[in-house]
């Protein structure tokens, strides 16, 4: 369970990422993060895992502040969130495999992690991983052969083998095409169903979200401007969370298998 | 509708073109100083065409060169190529954490990586002759003193132009591996090495090329090498067995660039 209570964030040139935030998201939740570019969708993820540090207010994942936490016990907490970036952030120069493996890190000692000593349980669990996504046969292919979804889906495999309880996805489809974006969504969707991990991911298409999620949260300027079940997220309450009506460009159309 | 292009507000709006003053002045001070330095170190053409004749003296004094000197220079050379790879070995090995405390990206505060740097620039200001001298002075003659000399430069050379490419490398795997809960040894082992390790190997290359050359001439101060055997014959004006030095230098130095340019090809 994620609980964000009372987050505000502000940026060093007094710029207002997040507005006094009241969330609470529970475990194996699918929820899509909505808004126009610069609501803070992408600062609210990152608060979650601190890879930004919020001005005020507190967040506990599963009991445990995250924002008190320091050194190796929020190198703990971190280790049970796996994120997922628009642009994959994978190491382009090393293989699939190593990537993979890059998840595994915070369980072992840095001595071996220098090495590259993984267990065969973790090498095991990163072909499960690389299975689990389709992408089995490029384990040994450098990142930088891959195809953006494929690489997007080796990101995928990395979380996986973190054995992470919780997946933030930053814009996950936002740089792959119409085709990819919904193998990249299935899979998401998929191991939230299968595994039970709770999902938080930003997306810039609402249907997107509607087709996906269970619950959307819709931002706009730092504050929560909507908080339901898809069922609610009507076309009118999205151009409430816009400010205005739709665009076409807002909507990806349907895909189709 | 009003047509922008008719208001006469436009041609005010427009901005000025940049001024060239700045180049012009530019040129002229480096023109200025080109110039001045060429009267005060008493550089002229005349001397140059007046000393014309006693080079030619001099090449017609090496040639033919001596072969038969050959096999005295060998051993000297291997020895000079020795000093290169274990000066370049622990100058690189020492290169990699200073390059690391000097990424402004990497440390976590300029009070780190600023004195670093500075540092750095000491040791770069060192010619690596005087180094050599220095070391002569401290451990005797022979190659040791060279050794180190190398291996102080190269530290300089090689952690400068990895610090360069250090901080432009991308941030996103370090992201994720913060994100993964990686603690800070894992994150560069994970998302710096894995991008840098070629160019590095590539600055290592192209150093160890450097420092067969400089390696050749530090004999000149006592540090070993083939630089003993050029100041042996220069002293003793045989000038035919230089030019054998001479072209045995040259050809293992194109033999090292060739293939040094042919593996960081390969690695980049």
């Amino acid at each position: 369970m994620i609980e964000l209570r009372q987050v505000s964030k502000v940026y060093p040139n007094q710029t207002k990422g997040l507005n006094n935030i009241n969330l609470t998201f529970e475990q194996g939740e699918f929820v899509a993060v909505v808004g126009l570019s610069g609501a803070g969708k992408s600062t609210l993820l990152r608060s979650i895992n601190r890879l930004h540090d919020i001005s005020e207010g507190d967040i506990l994942i599963n009991g445990n502040s995250i924002t008190s936490a320091e050194g190796h016990e929020l190198r703990m907490i971190r280790r049970d969130i796996g994120m997922i970036f628009q642009s994959f952030n994978l190491v382009k120069r090393s293989t699939v495999l190593r990537n993979v493996l890059a998840g595994r890190v915070g369980y072992h000692s840095t001595l071996r992690t220098i090495f590259g000593r993984f267990p065969k349980e973790d090498v095991d669990l990163a072909f499960e991983a690389l299975e689990r996504v389709n992408i089995l046969e490029k384990a040994y292919s450098r990142a930088d052969q891959l195809s953006g979804g494929q690489q997007q889906r080796v990101a995928i495999a990395r979380v996986l083998a973190q054995e992470a309880k919780i997946i933030l996805a930053d814009e996950p489809v936002a740089s792959l095409d119409p085709l990819t974006t919904k193998q990249v969504m299935d899979d998401l969707k998929r191991i939230n169903q299968e595994l039970g991990i709770t999902t938080i991911v930003n997306l810039h298409f609402v249907d997107l979200a509607r087709q996906y999620a269970t619950r959307i949260v819709g931002l706009r300027a730092g504050e929560v401007v909507f908080d339901g079940p898809v069922a609610e997220a009507t076309d009118e309450r999205f151009a409430e969370i816009y400010g205005r009506p739709l665009l076409e460009g807002e909507l990806l159309g349907e895909v189709s298998a | 509708m009003k047509n922008p292009l008719e208001s006469g507000t436009r041609q005010t709006a427009r901005p000025l073109p940049p001024t060239r003053t700045k180049h012009v002045l530019t040129a002229l001070l480096i023109l200025l100083l080109l110039w001045g330095s060429a009267v005060q170190t008493e550089v002229s053409f005349k001397e140059l065409i007046e000393g014309f004749p006693n080079m030619l003296d001099l090449l017609r004094e090496m040639f033919p060169p001596r072969w038969t000197y050959f096999d005295n220079i060998v051993d000297g050379m291997l020895e000079t190529i020795r000093m290169a790879l274990v000066g370049t070995t622990i100058g690189a090995i020492i290169a990699i954490p200073v390059a690391l405390l000097c990424a402004g990206n990497l440390m976590p505060h300029r009070w780190v990586y600023y004195p670093a740097r500075f540092l750095l620039n000491l040791v770069r200001t060192l010619p690596d002759l005087l180094l050599a001298a220095l070391f002569v002075a401290v451990f005797g003659l022979g190659p040791v003193p060279g050794i180190l000399a190398l291996a102080v430069f190269s530290v300089g050379l090689i952690a400068k132009l990895t610090y360069e490419t250090l901080e432009t490398i991308d941030q996103g795997p370090l992201e994720a591996m913060t994100a993964v809960g990686a603690n800070a040894i894992q994150r560069i082992v994970f998302g710096v090495v894995p991008q840098i390790s070629a160019a590095f190997m590539s600055y290592v290359l192209y150093t160890f090329e450097i420092n067969v050359r400089a390696a050749a001439i530090l004999g000149l101060v006592g540090a070993g090498g083939i630089g003993l055997f050029y100041e042996a014959t220069l002293g003793f004006l045989e000038y035919d067995k230089t030019a054998v030095i001479i072209l045995f230098t040259l050809a293992i130095v194109l033999f090292i660039d060739f293939a040094s340019t042919k593996l960081r090809e390969k690695l980049l």
